[in-house]
């Protein structure tokens, strides 16, 4: 009897998958209201953001594009039981995430030190820039912890129901990721004059 | 059932296998507890802890309002530098007036109800072993926990708590210089937070899971208790409106800390221009009201959904309306998310912007006038039965009406200009969200007790309890509407500096009073709850013969709620009175094919084959008749 309530309460993971989706609204509530936050900001004030991008920013979407293929790639591997491919594809999925944490650190770079364009401005259309790109930079921190949680997974015996598991609340959260960066570089770009 | 978990147990065994292998130590029991029920205790000590804190702050302000010219020297003991002379000081009485908003709206009234009933009800309501993630509704108590202690905490740094109200208006908050309040306090108030927002959504996302996907078999949408509805719809308005408080709070630490201008612009601070530039203080405005009024319907939907049920129960009736009633709160849910704009009618707003947010908030009135007619319909003719429980419910409905009615004047953006920021404010949202959400939660603290403590708390003192709080509260705040009406501003730490205002003193005198009054009659309450955890009468395994699936569970605590099988369900959870059977309540868990004298054609809808075997039954009880 104990052992099924036990059993229960272990398969429970289509319902642990329904938190990550709500959880993936309310972190798109978050990019929402910043947004709003931006279109009543620039709109009452008659402040535009009034920029170019930084090229970077075309780079890192490209990386971060590239990276939930290569993690699509991985979760096909894992369906077809091949561990040594899914492991290899998730490894190119957590070091194209770090490389495009790397290139959002360059941009804001270019940003303030060659445009000269600081987080601190008396234009705030122009600090959103920076807000909008670090709180998503926050996630994909969050994004690769989850996926070296995966990666450890796969080294260990994990059994299968649990690594496709995984691979799935990763999948979710990363292509997320994924999308809610290129909504944000989108609405940056609209607004960009 | 039995051979598929042998089956599958080795493939799931490592998942979280560590927590249910360890034995019941004191530290896993009650301390880092994964148990649904043992966290709704947790939340609801908590909250009840808070909420003895947050009287006593208004207590403290309220001695100042009834005598601003009088010294105390018992205050200068007891709060030092706050108080010199026996007089609080005018930034503390701001620090208190602020603490006592936070503490009242979201630790004791969305952390202390939500966390309590949602914890305890909807696993045990929809027939569920415990929520979706147990670990992260652990984690939700311990960010509340913590969130409440750096709250407190903000006492006993030197420049005092933050003072700039609850709703921490930026330039005031945004500028740690502004006022002794903005300092290390606003910085507080802003860290338990932080912690706050994340135990509500981490609470939220586990309620909305675990009520869509661990349903017990039988338990559709439409046979879910209003409670768990509410509850329900409560987790998704949080789930929905916290994250933009987050937006919000975040900007506004970047304003403080980083020396942003999101909201700041043209600011002179003690004769020194600022750098600031920019900014709009507005902007603060519409993403703190955009969280701030659904926040409001986080608070008083659980509540709600609690009277609902208990009266339904105590009035040994099904409830008036089920679909309306739940209809009514997916109108309230919706609506709450296109009205924040009231709360900001006098910031200078387009004056058609006003008129739309006018029209949407009227609108909420039609919901919202549906649930009471509903609630006065449930007991009408109803075999009521007045326990505190079914006091505290109908003092809900009470105080829902005459807080709601004035919700009507102040929703006109014309009569707001008037209005805002009075005495006639602190009276409607006191009665229509303060005194209707603290009599739901103490409605449902009441009926469920016996289910949490597994003893009955004392009816004499539960009693006594009920009718001097709710005549102190209608004496407390109805007054207040008056001297809104003549234009008395809310958060001034004396009228009596302004003459034309000199004659309400006494009325605030009055106030005061009645307000300790109030606050003996929770002494009644803790003394009753403390004393019946441990002493009160033993409870049978359902005390009010009510319906729903919690109380066929046993006395017992066990992990899993239920002994073997989850309970299946068959039929709504109001059938009380139902004519043709023998008791006047027929739980959820009874098939039709028990209860065959009572059944109804539209008992099986959706159910043809029940409905032939109905059809059949009734010709035979016919037939019978005939030959007799």
């Amino acid at each position: 009897m104990m052992a099924q309530i036990q059993q229960k309460d272990k398969v429970n993971l289509g319902a642990k998958k329904f938190s990550m989706w709500i959880f993936i609204f309310t972190s798109f509530m978050l990019f929402a209201a910043l947004s709003s936050g931006f279109i009543v900001y620039s709109g009452g004030r008659g402040h535009g953001l009034d920029v170019i991008l930084p090229q970077a920013f075309m780079y890192s979407t490209a990386v971060i594009l590239l990276s939930s293929i290569t993690l699509f790639f991985a979760s096909k591997a894992a369906r077809q039981l091949q561990f040594a491919k899914q492991r290899l594809y998730l490894w190119l999925t957590f070091f194209l995430g770090i490389a495009f944490f790397a290139i959002q650190i360059y941009a804001w770079y270019v940003l303030a030190i060659k445009m000269g364009i600081y987080f601190i401005n008396p234009n705030a259309s122009r600090s959103f820039i920076y807000v909008f790109s670090g709180l998503h930079l926050v996630h994909v921190l969050a994004g690769l912890a989850v996926m070296l949680n995966v990666i450890i997974a796969s080294y260990r015996n994990t059994p299968q129901v649990k690594n496709l598991f995984k691979m799935e609340m990763a999948s979710i959260f990363w292509h997320f990721l994924d999308i809610i960066w290129i909504y944000l570089y989108v609405f940056l770009l609209l607004n960009q004059s | 059932m039995s051979t598929l978990a042998v089956h599958d147990h080795g493939l799931v065994h490592h998942e979280e296998g560590h927590e249910h292998h360890h034995k019941a130590t004191f530290l896993n029991t009650y301390v880092f507890s994964q148990d649904h029920k043992m966290i709704a205790k947790q939340f609801l000590i908590t909250g009840i802890t808070m909420a003895f804190i947050g009287m006593l702050l208004s207590l403290l302000f309220r001695i100042q309002l009834a005598y601003p010219d009088k010294s105390f020297p018992l205050l200068e003991t007891l709060l030092g530098r706050f108080a010199p002379g026996g007089r609080l000081s005018p930034d503390f009485y701001m620090s208190l007036v602020t603490i006592h908003g936070t503490i009242m709206v979201f630790f004791v009234l969305t952390a202390g109800l939500s966390g309590t009933f949602a914890n305890l009800l909807i696993p045990l309501q929809i027939g569920a072993r415990d929520m979706a993630s147990p670990f992260v509704n652990m984690l939700s108590y311990w960010f509340f926990l913590i969130a409440s202690i750096i709250m407190v905490s903000a006492f006993f740094v030197e420049k005092g708590p933050a003072s700039g109200g609850w709703t921490i208006y930026p330039p005031l908050s945004a500028l740690p210089t502004a006022m002794p309040g903005s300092a290390e306090g606003m910085t507080l108030w802003l860290i338990s937070m932080v912690c706050f927002i994340a135990s509500s959504l981490m609470g939220g996302i586990n309620y909305v899971s675990t009520v869509l996907n661990m349903r017990t078999k039988g338990m559709d949408l439409w046979k879910m208790p209003l409670t768990v509805w509410a509850l329900f719809l409560t987790a998704v308005l949080g789930v929905l409106a916290f994250p933009v408080l987050v937006a919000g709070v975040v900007l506004l630490i970047f304003d403080r800390s980083f020396g942003t201008s999101f909201y700041l612009s043209d600011i002179v601070l003690n004769g020194k221009v600022m750098p600031f530039e920019g900014g709009s203080p507005i902007l603060f405005q519409h993403l703190f009201w955009f969280l701030g009024h659904p926040e409001v319907y986080i608070i008083i939907m659980p509540a709600m959904g609690i009277s609902s049920e208990v009266m339904s129960v105590n009035s040994r009736k099904p409830i008036f309306g089920y679909h309306a009633m739940v209809y009514s709160l997916i109108g309230i849910t919706v609506l709450s998310f296109i009205v924040w704009g009231h709360h900001m009618f006098v910031t200078g707003m387009n004056p058609f912007l006003g008129g739309v947010f006018m029209i949407t908030t009227l609108i909420i009135a039609v919901p919202s006038a549906v649930k009471t007619f509903n609630w006065l319909a449930t007991l009408w003719r109803g075999n009521i039965r007045f326990t505190p429980a079914m006091l505290f419910a109908i003092g809900m409905v009470s105080f829902f009406i005459s807080g709601g009615l004035t919700g009507i004047f102040l929703g006109n953006a014309a009569l707001d200009i008037n209005l805002h920021d009075t005495y006639f404010v602190v009276a409607h949202f006191h009665l229509v969200m303060g005194s209707a959400a603290i009599f739901g939660m103490l409605a449902g603290v009441y009926h469920w007790f016996p289910k949490m403590f597994r003893r009955m708390m004392d009816d004499r003192l539960g009693y006594l309890h009920v009718w001097v709080t709710f005549v102190g509260a209608y004496l407390v705040f109805f007054p207040m509407h008056f001297m809104g009406l003549e234009g008395v501003p809310r958060r001034y730490y004396a009228i009596t500096e302004f003459h034309q205002w000199d004659h309400w003193l006494n009325v605030n005198t009055f106030i005061t009073w009645a307000a300790i009054m109030s606050g003996f009659a929770q002494v009644a309450f803790i003394i009753n709850f403390v004393y019946s955890i441990f002493w009160g009468k033993k409870t049978v395994q359902n005390p009010w013969n009510a319906n729903t699936l919690e109380w066929t569970a046993p006395i017992e605590h066990i992990h899993g709620n239920w002994i073997g099988e989850l309970p299946t369900v068959y039929r709504w959870p109001y059938d009380y009175s139902k004519p043709g059977h023998e008791e006047d309540f027929i739980p959820q868990n009874v098939p039709f094919s028990q209860t065959m004298s009572s059944n109804m054609p539209h008992d099986f809808e959706d159910n043809p084959e029940g409905l032939e075997e109905f059809n059949k039954w009734t010709s035979t009880q016919k037939a019978n008749e005939e030959v007799k």
